[in-house]
């Protein structure tokens, strides 16, 4: 088993998702990984969360903001 | 956003004056937009004026653009300037770093302490959650992470906001807001960790009541 603890794991799951632990770090974070079911459950529900925020849908513009844009556009353009 | 055509068809279509095109550039950032600036002034208003503000300089420069960038990380260095300039003038201040930038990300008490067999392991691990429907989103948990966005400090929110909602990369969002790539890792993780907590205490409730 290797030395990270749980505690430790949670802070690095962003490092780790983006690619920045250096390889011994990572080596442990995988190790520790495959062998503790509550990591793993934590690891996927910050890709979760990350997920669902990429699914967040924005509000737009109000109404009139937009077709004064759109004028400029045409006007712009043209 | 999936989807859009590459940034040279974008860039030809709108130098052409393709409306199509603009139309849907124009909602499919404005969203974003719109919750990026808002951390840099005082109110909504001035949040709208300031997207609005952008795409009127991004009409009037789409010539001079020079593709240096991503067509998208250029419309935010320009809305990213704008919102900053007017924020000041609000005298709005975004704080450099917080208070909340340290310490643990995940109640300590959750873990065993020094002494116990495992120090420092799960007491008991995180609830799991119900199995996501793919790709959807239920209008309470839409509401409830939008809450939770506006509870975060302004720097966090403009991370994950940029790097999650917006999936914009991560060089271009250090150069945007003049961060390190360290310092961007840091408030990235401790937003999406504070998200999950929501989350978690949401799906709890849930659990709860049913």
């Amino acid at each position: 088993m290797s030395d990270l603890e749980c505690r430790e794991f949670v802070e690095r799951v962003t490092a780790f998702l983006d690619g920045t632990l250096s390889a011994e770090a990572e080596q442990d974070f995988v190790d520790h990984l495959a062998l503790c079911d509550g990591c793993e459950r934590y690891l996927d529900q910050i890709r979760q969360t990350s997920q669902a925020l990429h699914d967040l849908p924005g509000e737009g513009l109000p109404g009139d903001a937009r077709s004064a844009l759109l004028n400029a556009f045409r006007s712009g353009r043209s | 956003m999936a989807g859009l055509p590459s940034d040279d068809v974008l860039l030809e279509r709108l130098r052409t004056g393709d409306e199509d095109v603009f139309v849907l550039l124009l909602d499919g950032w404005s969203g974003g937009m719109l919750r990026v600036a808002r951390s840099f002034v005082s109110t909504e208003e001035s949040a709208a004026e300031v997207v609005q503000e952008t795409w009127l300089a991004v009409i009037e420069g789409i010539e001079r653009f020079e593709g240096r960038s991503s067509l998208k990380t250029w419309v935010y260095r320009i809305l990213t300037n704008t919102a900053r300039r007017r924020g000041t003038r609000e005298h709005k201040i975004v704080p450099m770093s917080s208070v909340d930038d340290q310490g643990p990300t995940v109640d300590p008490s959750r873990f065993r302490p020094a002494g116990d067999p495992f120090p420092g392991h799960w007491w008991d691990y995180p609830p799991a959650w119900p199995s996501p429907e793919q790709g959807l989103l239920t209008a309470e948990i839409r509401a409830h992470l939008t809450q939770a966005l506006a509870e975060l400090p302004e720097r966090q929110r403009l991370v994950v906001v940029l790097r999650d909602i917006e999936g914009c990369p991560y060089d271009e969002v250090c150069e945007l807001l003049g961060i390190t790539a360290a310092n961007q890792r840091v408030l990235l993780h401790r937003a999406r960790a504070f998200l999950r907590g929501r989350l978690e205490e949401f799906y709890q409730r849930e659990g709860d009541e049913s």
